[in-house]
């Protein structure tokens, strides 16, 4: 650090960073505020005073009230989480595996394995569609949960096993070598001393996993549009697609579709920001 | 696994010798090579085998060669559409590049300023965008530009620019840069954090050295930190490239699988999706839905290995 340097000579220029910085998150945040607020809002005072806080007079529910009588968004939230859950924790376990075999043990086609399952990180899965959907008919997986767990998991190990196959590295040979003085089977290695070592990862490979899930709507259009199966994604645009002159539903479901992921990003934003900026700060 | 299987024939007794290879390995590994393979792998390789046939009503296939591309890319039924979206998403592509990345860029700058207070504030709300669904961006923007609301106008009126305003995403002219722009306010947040771990990694020496030496901040930044943060501009060009030309949900959500008006936001997500399933009076059609996928397969594999090839391996050179 060049604090003298630096320091001194960047002053006059602060306040000007944080106006920009604080223009920008307006520009970041606005639009979804203004959905989340307009939502708890009657029609008359989303129109007459958009920009304006709910209050007495124009508070109302009635926007959610329609949404939870034509839509079931209870279950479609319900298939979301499990689909994601469900993903994850394949996707955390099998990943893990993968990533230990090939970073611990040298074995012939040791690279090649490695190179071969990096294809996926590149190469968007969607692009098999056609096959995708053929093969989920002859399964008969067709508007199934499990349909699109296969997918996701399939999607999201490349770069599962790239970032706990890192991680992995870092763990201090000496733990695992003193098992196998003890006799301890590679298995228990993996499983009672690897595993929990690489918790702090597995948060980071969650975030990236959990969040492409949930938010797709490219394979539940494909794979689950109807039946009950549909996700919170493919829900809400289904629901807006029907209701799309409901101003106060369609507000109210923008709201419950946005609120658990704004929850859980507020309360897990450590993870993902230093799962981004992994490495960085040393 | 078929040379792990070969060399546990050949030389168990070495094998042995050496270490408990074989079976742990294969245990471990087996579950990942099987879902991705089965999930993922082969889907691709039999939408490519898929794209050199044709169906008829009966469903019965035909090896028809690359009939399908000729088609796609001759036939003025489909090439008029394929040369179009193609052309739109290299647009949607090269606004990504300029406006995302560059915005990005800047606030990766002004983050990375030492000793700046909030920082990780703003950088957890300006990536909050990211974090939702492109489907639920797409609704919000629509109401926001919607004319109807008017809120879009009345925020134009109040800086004086109301003289701008117009139903923005229901003009060809203009429908897609503005669903272009949509998607670069949600996804700013991913180039902002990849360029501003790389400026953290930067030696704080390097920077006090060149100001000593009496760089001004812009030499600084051209001559030290630019030249550093250049693998990571590569990185985040290929994702950027990855994402767009593999993009669907906006489109989709905003202006439905007809990518209007008449057509002037299609790209090749969309397109696919059209060919595959059909719209209005067409008929989907799997084969013909496979060569689209074929073709963006190829455009995503030359981006990317013009990446790996040309840019990376010339950026490694340079840097270290």
């Amino acid at each position: 650090m060049g604090p003298t340097v630096r320091g001194t000579t960047a002053r006059p220029g602060r306040i000007a960073v944080h106006i920009a910085l604080i223009l920008y998150t307006i520009l970041a945040l606005g639009p979804i505020l203004l959905i989340l607020v307009n939502a708890f809002k009657t029609r008359r005072a989303i129109f007459a005073d958009p920009l304006g806080l709910p209050n007495g007079q124009t508070f109302t529910t009635i926007g959610f009230d329609r949404v939870f009588a034509n839509a079931d968004f209870g279950l479609y939230f319900f298939n979301s989480m499990t689909v994601t859950l469900v993903s994850l924790v394949l996707i955390v376990l099998i990943g893990a595996m993968a990533a230990w075999a090939l970073t611990e043990y040298r074995f012939p086609g040791n690279t090649l394995l490695s190179l071969y399952l990096a294809i996926g990180i590149m190469v968007p899965i969607r692009l098999g569609s056609v096959s995708i959907l053929r093969m989920m008919v002859e399964l008969n997986l067709v508007n199934t949960l499990t349909a699109l767990i296969l997918v996701y998991v399939a999607q999201g190990l490349p770069l599962a096993i790239l970032i706990l196959g890192e991680f992995i590295q870092q763990i201090p040979k000496d733990l695992r070598d003193a098992a196998r003085c003890d006799g301890v089977s590679e298995y228990r290695i993996f499983f009672s001393i690897i595993l929990p070592l690489i918790s702090p990862a597995i948060a980071t490979v969650a975030v990236f996993t959990m969040v492409p899930v949930w938010n797709d709507l490219w394979f539940p259009l494909i794979l689950a549009p109807g039946d009950g199966k549909q996700t919170i994604t493919l829900g809400v645009q289904q629901f807006i697609g029907q209701y799309v002159t409901d101003w106060n539903a369609v507000l109210a479901s923008l709201t419950l579709a946005i609120a658990p992921v704004l929850v859980l990003y507020l309360v897990f934003s450590r993870y993902l920001v230093r799962g981004l900026t992994a490495g960085a700060v040393k | 696994m078929t040379d792990l299987t070969a060399s546990q024939v050949q030389s168990t007794d070495a094998v042995r010798a050496r270490s408990r290879f074989p079976v742990h390995i294969a245990v471990f590994l087996a579950p990942a090579v099987a879902i991705y393979t089965l999930f993922s792998i082969y889907p691709l390789i039999d939408t490519i085998r898929l794209s050199l046939y044709a169906g008829d009503e009966t469903g019965l296939r035909s090896f028809v060669g690359l009939q399908n591309f000729r088609t796609l890319l001759a036939d003025p039924n489909w090439s008029g559409q394929f040369w179009n979206a193609l052309r739109n998403n290299l647009i949607f592509f090269a606004i990504h590049m300029v406006v995302q990345n560059g915005i990005g860029l800047g606030l990766a700058m002004l983050l990375s300023l030492p000793r700046l207070t909030g920082g990780s504030v703003y950088r957890t709300l300006i990536f909050l965008p990211t974090m939702l669904s492109v489907v639920i961006i797409g609704f919000i923007w629509q109401l926001i530009l919607n004319p109807l609301w008017g809120i879009a106008p009345s925020l134009l009126d109040a800086v004086g620019l109301r003289s701008l305003f117009g139903p923005w995403l229901g003009q060809e002219s203009t429908a897609l840069l503005t669903v272009s722009l949509i998607s670069v306010w949600q996804f700013v947040g991913i180039p902002m954090m990849l360029i501003y771990a790389a400026l953290l990694n930067i030696p704080d020496d390097l920077l006090d050295a060149a100001t000593v030496d009496g760089a001004g901040p812009f030499s600084v930044f051209w001559f030290v930190r630019l030249p550093l943060i250049l693998p990571t501009l590569g990185v985040v060009s290929i994702l950027t490239f990855v994402a767009n030309f593999n993009a669907f949900d906006l489109i989709y959500a905003i202006k439905g699988a007809l990518a209007g008006p008449n057509f002037s936001t299609d790209i090749l997500g969309t397109f696919f999706y059209r060919t595959f399933f059909g719209f209005q009076l067409q008929v989907g059609s799997p084969t013909m839905g496979a060569a689209v996928a074929t073709a963006m397969l190829v455009i995503i594999l030359i981006g990317v290995l013009i990446y790996l090839f040309g840019v990376q391996r010339r950026l490694q050179r340079h840097t270290f």
